[in-house]
């Protein structure tokens, strides 16, 4: 489980993030939401460690992250896989490369043991055969799998993912969902998810946190999210007539 | 004030690049990479600069012997003391730090802004030691030969143009080069050259790293780390000849 406890980040006087608390639950599908400006991102990046927090804890199984430095903190960065916006694939690197890279890094595996945990990656998010191409040779939905390939190498204990569905079409967004689903049910790793595609929050989120204006102003589940008369969290979620509509019928199938 | 700000994060940089790398093979593996790039791929220019620089010297100087009082040897005694004090160990490294330092600026701009470097992080490794630790091992390793191979260049250079011209002889030429020479004045080319090859990476390596932004920041990185590699290098330069020298 992660836990955000009080977090305060402010950028060049300007607060992007006041007094967050929030709960990270193992074993399911975490999701931060949230209008585009209003500090996911920065939050995602504070719990990661790439941004220092000003104030306030962050909790990794009790393990208080924002206070360790050095090996400590890197250790806990070894247990973190990270799916970033634009995939973030090495561009010299293969598929297969971008894969065996963190295990080349940090582990001592044999040549042929990190070979092994590629193919089963890749054929994991179903690319199998796909180890030789570059990341410009591949598709925006093949890049965002060999990404998730590479993040669950190390087979993480948390899996953080930004905007995973940027940039792709909904079929193929879909696909990545399904994907990410499947992999935070089958290895019981804590997922957390930037996003906001509301299809996905439907979809596959089990435990939904809405940012606004940097503060955290509601959360609850999938189910939640259709009945809450929060009026920040309709303005935000149900903004179109389109949407309305499927919140009518979603609240009709919950009945 | 930014400039302050910047000595101090360069500094601080240098701080954490100097730290283990992760694993020896890896590092190895990366160095080749970078003297191959920093390096080899840098030698066509060099031939190129070196030979036509090195003529140039020699006929520039030939063309100003008007004192029937200089020798004829003077020539190529002028053309070995440009080549060695200065051509090489510094025009060339101004030369290098617009292709190698824009080339080491924009790769590691484009790795910041695309968000490859906050996956390095991400992962628990140590981005700098990674990325910049290889191209100043590279570089300190392989400008000393550059520029040994620029000043036997240049030298040939120097004599093709005065043979082909007829403004001298092969005998003279060499008893030129061969005249009042110091050991010292290869020492303070060597010192200068390695103190070059840091300046370059390190710098063009900090302007890449703290890029923000997009594609137009990249090539604003690019052309700061040329601009400011250049300065330094002119800065150091005089420092380093009035250390050295006298």
């Amino acid at each position: 489980m992660i836990e955000v406890v009080n977090i305060n980040k402010s950028f060049n006087g300007t607060l992007v993030l006041d007094d967050i608390t929030a709960k990270f639950e193992t074993g399911k599908v975490n999701m931060i939401i949230g209008q585009s400006g209003q500090g996911k991102s920065v939050l995602a990046k504070c719990i990661v460690g790439l941004h220092e927090v000003d104030e306030g804890s962050i909790l990794y199984d009790g393990r208080n992250f924002s206070e360790l430095e050095g090996n400590e903190r890197r250790d806990i960065r070894k247990e973190i896989g990270m799916l970033f916006q634009g995939s973030a694939l090495f561009d010299s690197m293969t598929a297969e490369q971008n894969v065996m890279f963190p295990l080349s890094m940090l582990t001592n595996m044999s040549k042929k043991e990190m070979q092994e945990r590629a193919n089963f990656c890749l054929d994991r998010v179903n690319l199998s055969g796909k180890n030789k191409l570059l990341p410009s040779e591949c598709s925006g939905g093949m890049q965002k799998r060999i990404a998730i390939a590479r993040a669950i190498s190390m087979k993480p204990k948390y899996l953080f993912c930004d905007e995973p569905n940027s940039g792709l079409d909904p079929k193929t967004s879909i696909v990545i969902d399904n994907l990410i689903r499947e992999i935070t049910y089958e290895y019981g790793i804590t997922t957390v998810v930037i996003t906001h595609d509301m299809n996905s929050v439907i979809e596959i989120g089990d435990n939904i946190v809405f940012i606004d204006q940097g503060r955290n102003c509601w959360s609850g589940d999938r189910n939640a999210i259709i009945t809450t008369d929060n009026p920040a969290i309709n303005n935000f979620v149900y903004a179109s007539e389109f949407m309305k509509d499927i919140k009518t019928v979603l609240q009709g199938k919950l009945k | 004030m930014q400039l302050i700000i910047n000595i101090g994060k360069y500094f601080m940089m240098l701080r954490i690049i100097f730290s283990r790398p992760e694993k020896m093979r890896i590092f190895r593996y990366r160095l080749m990479n970078e003297i191959e790039l920093i390096g080899l791929k840098s030698l066509p220019i060099v031939v190129l600069i070196s030979v036509f620089m090195g003529g140039v010297i020699a006929l520039q100087t030939a063309a100003n012997m008007d004192s029937p009082l200089l020798p004829e040897y003077t020539i190529g005694y002028i053309t070995r003391s440009s080549t060695i004090l200065e051509f090489s160990p510094t025009i060339l490294s101004l030369i290098l730090a617009g292709k190698i330092g824009s080339n080491i600026a924009s790769e590691i701009g484009t790795m910041r802004v695309t968000e490859q470097i906050d996956a390095l992080e991400t992962m628990g490794i140590n981005s700098l030691t990674y990325l910049v630790l290889p191209k100043i091992v590279a570089a300190v390793l392989f400008f000393p030969l550059i520029l040994v191979f620029s000043i036997v260049l240049s030298l040939v250079g120097g004599w093709l143009a005065l043979v082909s011209s007829g403004l001298s002889n092969t005998e003279t030429y060499i008893f030129g080069l061969r005249s009042f020479y110091l050991d010292s004045d290869i020492v303070y080319a060597l010192v200068k050259s390695e103190v070059f090859a840091f300046v370059i990476v390190t710098i063009s390596s900090f302007y890449g790293y703290y890029t923000k932004g997009g594609a137009l920041d990249v090539g604003r990185s690019s052309t700061q780390a040329v601009v400011i590699s250049s300065v330094v290098i002119l800065i150091c330069n005089f420092f380093l000849t009035q250390m050295i020298l006298l």
